[in-house]
């Protein structure tokens, strides 16, 4: 007979765990990911491969030979990451190899520097993709168009994101409307479906929300941050295009386009980054929202959503001790 | 149907011994009756070694002013007055008493008749709990006629019944409301007529449908008894939730239910203020569930106060099976781990638990995510979060400005945590390093 | 244009400069510098020992006192008391050297495990929940609140005994580890001549049968040390022998007489072969005949 055990209550726990949540937050991503190599073919499976087996490894290695803790790779976060981490890069041939640099430092000095998965201030992922941006600005923007569904080889002919394109050209002094008229611009239902330029993931509005509304009823997320972030970019672009609609684009394209609706539902949702309490996530989403308005039409990026993003990370811990939960008979 | 409106979890339910009729647990050799089965005082013994005593004969006094009277549960000669370890291995006063026979108090009616009428006054319904040595048998043991002497200036407008049973696996609550409801109805009209309030609410949760036809049916031939079914949740029992549910009101941090007009009593009380008012039966015995998931067979016993926890293993299962890995007193949520099976079962047991190795074991803790999981599933809107970080950090002092003392131990918050970390232990010992501090400050 | 650059950047330098220099002489604050000079020679760990908030506070209060009566750095013993004392121009208080000792005898062997604790891993915690693994109620819970206490590493817990171990070089006797055992196990007790030591490694205040059914080094307080002692530095009070350290002439008398082998001796040299048959046989409680003299803790199970 064994032992009796002897702890505190409660006594039995219910079956929620880390990688229980993590290996969800995988699943929820499959869809772009099939997105992504339905419109980029192999670029986008390749880019994928490595950036994930990349954040396994740095992580397995930091965690073996300079933190000496047992391994946590298990627990399915570094795959998140790696996941995202692809997600946000254009899938040209270039990138294979990059994605690997952009992989060692989200996982290294975006979390284990501070201390491995629940510790870091920054989400790794755009840790890692911002620090690609600013390193190889020229490959980080140069985009693939998508031409024909599951193009298979590696030789993509580069084009522009519609932000990009309507950045460039009101830059170069052509109205709103002239840019919008150009026949490289995508209409509303490719954006929706993806049928545009951009990034490996973010692409299919689509996908994004197939991927989204799972996690919602997994309970892995919940709505406040999505939709105060998305709700607020469509707002205040709205405010925009209505006072001026030659200068601003209007504000579904707004949302549709970029890594509004990637980063909302998937990067600016990463629980160790975003506040904890109900209000505290809609300040969060709010702020989001508005700083990657004013950087896309203001900034010198056509997008703004990491910025952004990683702004508000930093005041996470700020909104923690202002947002509390409301207690009970107060 | 109602439910409190913030926090809370639900915990697989595992209610398997709803089916088990109430037995009688036979009578054990020797009973030791502790000295402190209340919360309060320890009551004051009044017999001595080699005393002859009776069934419900007064063996301990109530002295100070928040203690309850201990009646003999058995018949028999008082062996010792000594001490005994209890159920988690601390050293309390208790009266040994060998059994010899079942010799009741002849003041006692044993007949099984339903006495309904009742002439005595509110003041003299509450003088006479006290002398039954009644406490609240949720959990805290609360003396019923503190409870129950409404203080100056104060005004109760609600008596709320609680049989949600909100811990999984018991069924004590449950079996008591199907094989006495009439019984419970007469304790409730008891209960109202002491505190003069018009209505009184049983609130029951809705996965025990039979209890709620039951008392439902019962309580038609009383008035102003109201039967509320309840949204499966748990802590529904929880005293605070309990009145937000049925009320919507909520009780302030610090005050009492009296304070918003509310009391709350468990159904378990309900029966023994019947018994006691009605038959002169003091508290000496209760009920107790033997249940878990590996057990061949699952009981509810009606006991003596007194008994050991090896007795009640005994006799309802042989032996613990060879895969216990934990013996809870009390629900999974709130219960406590035995550590001493040789320690007496007191006035607030409810249940004998038993875990397989299994199901009680602890996963490792691993780091915080910062999910917000425990601050969602708070029924009292704290953050458990903070306070682990707080309490491990010894910063006392900003763990009590958060509200740590509002913390009702009710467990939602380590339930919920992915990470698997202790998150109410670390709140309890932040609590009661809240309260040292505070002494300390006196 | 560079010219102009230099220019405005001087200025504004310049004016900082003005606007810094005056604000220094405003809000200076006038500090006696003998307070840095004293913290200087504290032993700057911050442990807490003497009651202040740091060694900086602790020199704070020499400095502002004048003299070192009442106050004490326990930590850094007679050596920094005495430079403190030279800083200040007084005398030093002279007191005698001690060492934090373990009143714990309840090893895996001694106290066998009756349950298994599977909570927060925090003494204090675990006080509040349960008697203990043995079922001693007074014992050790071996999670390790006074290791976690000791600023200066001189506590660790044993792994095989499951009890702490105070490595005498290091331990400076502030007390934290004192403070920080729920149970009152750990007691500051003179270092002793040549760091010999006598004391009883129990605190179990029950009956001796109860005492003993929790663990077999318990002391079950029957009196026979109090007897045996010579000097009467022994007192037997609710069932638990306790030694008054600077009554006992460390002569080892109780030693041999204590049934349980409850009372443990330190760094003296192995006893002359008399008592050996009793205690040879129990390897964890045979503390009295040290097999080496060294002035390591490693002869002694509990120290």
């Amino acid at each position: 007979m064994n032992l009796l055990k002897i702890s505190g209550s409660p006594h039995v726990h219910s079956d929620e765990s880390t990688k229980k949540i993590m290996w969800l937050v995988n699943l929820a991503l499959v869809p772009m990911l099939l997105t992504g190599i339905a419109y980029f073919g192999l670029n986008a499976l390749l880019i994928s491969i490595v950036s994930v087996a990349c954040c396994c490894l740095f992580q397995w290695l930091i965690e073996k030979f300079i933190m000496k803790v047992p391994t946590t790779v298990c627990d399915g976060s570094a795959i998140v990451t790696g996941l995202l981490l692809a997600f946000n890069v254009p899938a040209t041939a270039e990138m294979i190899w990059m994605v690997a640099i952009g992989a060692l430092v989200a996982i290294g000095v975006g979390k284990m520097t501070f201390g491995g998965l629940g510790k870091n201030p920054f989400n790794p992922a755009l840790v890692g993709r911002v620090f690609m941006l600013i390193s190889f600005p020229v490959q980080m923007t140069t985009w693939p168009t998508v031409g024909k569904w599951f193009p298979m080889s590696f030789d993509t002919v580069s084009g522009a994101t519609p932000l990009g394109l309507i950045k460039e050209g009101v830059k170069n002094g052509q109205s709103l409307s002239e840019v919008l008229a150009a026949p490289d611009m995508p209409s509303l239902c490719d954006i929706f479906l993806g049928h545009m330029g951009g990034s490996l993931g973010e692409v299919s509005a689509i996908a994004i929300l197939i991927g989204a509304i799972y996690l919602l009823c997994r309970k892995v997320i919940s709505w406040h941050i999505p939709v105060a972030f998305i709700g607020t970019a469509f707002i205040f672009s709205g405010i925009l295009w209505l006072a001026d609609p030659t200068q601003f684009i209007d504000p579904l394209t707004t949302i549709l386009t970029g890594g509004i609706m990637l980063g909302a539902c998937f990067m600016a949702t990463d629980m160790v980054t975003s506040p904890m309490a109900k209000s505290g996530q809609l300040v969060f989403g709010v702020g989001c929202g508005l700083l990657t308005i004013i950087i896309r039409n203001w900034g010198a990026y056509p997008e703004g959503v990491s910025f952004a993003i990683l702004l508000m990370n930093s005041v996470t811990p700020l909104i923690n001790r202002w947002c509390k939960p409301t207690r009970f008979a107060c | 149907m109602k439910t409190f409106k913030m926090g809370g979890v639900h915990p697989e339910e595992n209610k398997i011994s709803t089916n088990a009729v109430i037995e009688q647990m036979p009578l054990p050799k020797q009973v030791a009756v502790l000295m402190n089965q209340h919360l309060g005082a320890p009551a004051t013994p009044i017999v001595a070694k080699g005393d002859k005593v009776k069934v419900g004969q007064l063996i301990a006094e109530a002295q100070a002013f928040m203690c309850a009277n201990i009646h003999s549960p058995v018949s028999g000669t008082v062996n010792k007055i000594d001490v005994c370890k209890d159920m988690v291995g601390l050293p309390k006063t208790a009266i040994y008493i060998d059994v010899e026979g079942d010799e009741w108090m002849e003041t006692i009616d044993r007949t099984p008749d339903i006495k309904r009428e009742c002439t005595l006054e509110p003041k003299e319904i509450v003088a006479k709990l006290k002398e039954m040595g009644i406490v609240g048998l949720g959990g805290a043991t609360f003396p019923a006629h503190i409870k129950y002497s409404v203080p100056e200036g104060k005004k109760a407008e609600y008596l709320i019944i609680n049989a949600a049973e909100c811990e999984p696996y018991l069924t004590s609550d449950h079996r008591v409301m199907m094989e006495h409801p009439e019984e419970i109805c007469i304790g409730v009209s008891l209960l109202r007529k002491a505190l003069g309030v018009p209505n009184a609410y049983i609130g029951i949760e809705s996965n025990k449908p039979e209890p709620i036809r039951v008392m439902t049916e019962a309580a038609k031939k009383f008035e102003g008894i109201i039967v509320e079914p309840l949204i499966v949740k748990y802590p529904q029992g929880a005293e605070k939730q309990l009145i937000n549910a049925i009320t919507g009101r909520k009780v302030p941090s610090g005050k009492l239910p009296i304070d918003v007009g509310c009391v709350v009593s468990n159904i378990g009380t309900t029966f023994a203020v019947y018994e006691a008012i009605q038959k002169n039966k003091p508290l000496i015995e209760n009920i107790l569930t033997v249940t878990g998931k590996k057990l061949p067979s699952q009981h509810n016993y009606q006991c003596r106060i007194g008994i050991t926890y090896n007795d009640i293993i005994k006799h309802a299962l042989g032996s613990l099976p060879e895969t216990t890995g934990k013996v809870i007193s009390g629900g999974t949520m709130m219960g406590k781990a035995v550590s001493n099976l040789d320690a007496p079962t007191t006035k607030g047991a409810s249940s004998v638990l038993v875990m397989d190795e299994e199901e009680s074991r602890r996963r490792p803790e691993t780091n915080c995510i910062r999910c917000g999981k425990c601050i969602n599933a708070c029924p009292m809107g704290l953050e458990p979060y903070l306070f682990s970080a707080l309490v491990k950090n010894n910063r006392i002092e900003e763990a009590q400005a958060h509200n740590i003392l509002d913390c009702i131990e009710c467990g939602c918050c380590f339930f919920s945590c992915p990470a698997n970390k202790p998150l109410t232990d670390e709140i309890r010992l932040g609590k009661n390093k809240v309260r040292a501090m505070m002494a300390a400050k006196k | 244009m560079i010219l102009t650059a230099v220019l405005v950047l001087g200025a504004i330098g310049v004016i900082f400069a003005i606007v810094l220099y005056f604000v220094a002489q405003k809000f200076k604050v006038l500090e006696d510098p003998l307070i840095d000079e004293v913290a200087e020679v504290l032993p700057g760990a911050n442990c807490g020992g003497c009651g202040k908030a740091g060694c900086r506070a602790m020199a704070e209060a020499f400095v502002k006192q004048g003299n070192m009566d009442g106050l004490k750095c326990p930590a850094g013993g007679e050596e920094v008391a005495k430079k403190v004392a030279a800083l200040l121009g007084c005398t030093p208080e002279v007191s005698d050297p001690m060492v934090a000792v373990v009143r714990c005898n309840g090893s895996c062997a001694n106290a066998v495990a009756k349950n298994n604790y599977d909570g927060l891993k925090d003494c204090a915690f675990a006080n509040s929940v349960y008697a203990g693994e043995s079922g001693c109620v007074f014992g050790c819970l071996g999670l390790g609140n006074c290791a976690n206490a000791c600023q200066f590493g001189a506590l660790s817990i044993d792994p095989e005994t499951g009890l702490p171990v105070v490595d005498e070089e290091k331990c400076t006797a502030c007390g934290a580890c004192v403070k920080a055992c729920p149970r009152g196990i750990i007691e500051l007790r003179k270092k002793g001549v040549k760091n010999r030591r006598v004391y009883v490694a129990c605190r179990n205040k029950e009956k001796g049968a109860a005492a003993r059914k929790a663990c077999s080094a318990a002391c079950i307080g029957c009196g026979k040390c109090e007897k045996t002692c010579p000097f009467g530095a022994i007192k037997v009070e609710n069932n638990l022998a306790y030694i008054d350290f600077n009554l006992c002439r460390l002569c080892r008398k109780c030693v041999a007489e204590c049934p349980t082998g409850a009372i443990h001796a330190v760094n003296f040299p192995p006893l002359p072969p008399k008592k050996e048959t009793p205690a040879e046989n129990a390897p964890a409680p045979a503390p009295a005949p040290a097999p080496t003299a060294t002035p390591t803790p490693a002869a002694a199970p509990a120290v």
